[in-house]
């Protein structure tokens, strides 16, 4: 009898030391479900954000440390150099420019002849990254601006290879984006060579995407470049985005899968460009000045701040 | 017996923690980053069971999920059950000599990561290398000095006050 009641009072003693545990586990995999199936963790960090940035910004603090100590004792003779290579290769993007934007103009025309509606004006804006480690296993970067500046929601990302990701949580001095190459992304591009169309998914490694459900009889072969193809309007058309490395029948054998490898520098490169789409209406017309405001009214002067150029593709 | 730490040390480390959670890292030393945080909280169990318990552990998981952008409640339930492990074993993992709990934390630390491979596997990311495997062991070697620098700093804080 003794003994019965002694191990029921050990059974109810477990079973109470064990109870927080089991609250607090569930609520965990209530939180990763919750993640995972509704995206709520964007949402919980973009309201968090006043507590994140803290965080980041203690911890980037080395790293700008050292890059501000290296351009305050770089050697004068180098910084000539670099000077005298940034100069020469101004030059040759201007002469580009020139020759692109009669290209640009002829372009222009030929669209209203036809009626076209494709007639988007590029927002540039260029960004800093921020120097921190994310989860290694989401490929996710931080930016250095955030609405304050005039960044929004779902910005394509780019940098001098081509497409980078897109923006997808907005603090307000912090942004989060999503790499081309995190399993969560997918990219509508289109074959520069033949025309066709396909979706670029990420793969999870920082290497390599990979365009699924391509059909047999498609043009595409290795050493073919990926562009945007700017459907869905969230990415401009015309920015590279790959390079096929590979092309193989999928299990089924029904269709082609494609890998590619990503043409923007992934792994190094500090600054990053933002761009965005603007309906086309806007277009129509001399441009007015009221336009260049960012949609945030508060963040005019931090916008006039950042270099802003409007082109016309 | 020795008098419970001072709030802002527990508080201030898991800050510290935390911040080493997205301190960048040369590419190499990126997949074998120690889990600081979950030393720390071990640390902690041991040493001021009356402050840190199940709920700090979910607490600051939840944190570290918010700054380094991981999946929501991934870390927290990870802390949550090293921390219920720590609470079990406590009494004996105290009165264990330095390197015997350093391999028991490295223990500790290895069943976390089987813990996050199952959790990636049902969340759907890519594999991971060699590398990842090879975390813990860097947890033990670094355990002692963390172990030793606390005690150093709490000596510290007490003399002060």
């Amino acid at each position: 009898m003794a003994y019965a009641g002694n191990k029921s009072n050990r059974l109810s003693d477990s079973a109470l030391t064990t109870l927080p545990l089991v609250f607090y586990l569930v609520l965990a995999i209530g939180l990763m479900i919750a993640d995972q199936r509704m995206a709520y963790g964007n949402q919980a960090r973009q309201k968090l954000s006043i507590v994140i940035e803290p965080f980041w910004w203690v911890a980037s603090a080395p790293m700008r440390l050292f890059r501000g100590g290296s351009e305050e004792f770089a050697l004068r003779s180098q910084l000539q150099a670099d000077n005298r290579q940034r100069r020469q290769d101004l030059d040759i993007a201007i002469a580009r420019i020139h020759q692109l934007q009669a290209v640009a103009d002829e372009n222009q025309r030929l669209r209203q002849l036809l009626g076209g509606t494709r007639g988007y004006s590029l927002k540039v804006q260029m960004v800093g990254i921020l120097d921190i480690d994310l989860d290694p296993f989401r490929q996710r970067l931080v930016l250095d601006s955030g609405s304050d500046s005039g960044v929004q929601l779902g910005q394509a990302l780019i940098d001098s290879g081509g497409v980078l990701g897109q923006v997808v949580e907005v603090g307000k001095n912090r942004s989060t984006a999503l790499l081309v190459t995190d399993p969560d992304h997918a990219v509508p591009v289109q074959v520069a060579r033949s025309g066709l169309r396909a979706i670029a998914y990420g793969t999870g490694h920082s290497d390599r995407l990979v365009l699924p459900n391509i059909p047999q009889s498609a043009d595409v072969r290795k050493g073919d470049v990926l562009i945007t193809s700017g459907i869905g309007g969230r990415f401009p058309a015309g920015f590279p985005v790959g390079t096929i490395i590979g092309v193989q029948p999928d299990k089924l054998r029904l269709f082609v899968t494609a890998d590619a490898q990503p043409a923007a520098h992934l792994e190094r490169g500090n600054e990053v460009l933002l761009i965005s789409n603007r309906p086309p209406m806007i277009d129509v017309g001399p441009p007015a000045p009221a336009l260049r405001k960012p949609p945030v009214a508060p963040a005019l002067p931090a916008a006039d701040a950042t270099p802003t150029t409007e082109a016309h593709p | 017996m020795i008098r419970p730490p001072t709030g802002w040390l527990v508080h201030g480390s898991f800050l510290l923690g935390l911040v080493f959670a997205v301190l960048p890292l040369p590419d190499m030393l990126q997949p074998v980053r120690p889990y600081l945080l979950a030393m720390l909280l071990a640390y902690w169990l041991m040493e001021a069971p009356n402050r840190v318990g199940l709920g700090t552990a979910f607490l600051v998981g939840l944190l570290a999920d918010v700054i380094t952008a991981s999946v929501l409640g991934e870390q927290a339930f990870r802390l949550v059950v090293l921390a219920f492990l720590v609470q079990h074993f406590r009494a004996r993992l105290r009165f264990f000599p330095l390197w015997q709990q350093a391999v028991a934390i490295g223990l500790l630390l290895l069943n976390d990561r089987v813990i996050t491979w199952l959790i990636h596997a049902v969340v759907g990311s890519p594999p991971h290398g060699v590398a990842y495997w090879l975390a813990p062991v860097l947890g033990v070697l670094l355990w002692p000095w963390l172990y030793v620098l606390i005690d150093l700093a709490r000596l510290r804080a007490r003399e002060r006050s």
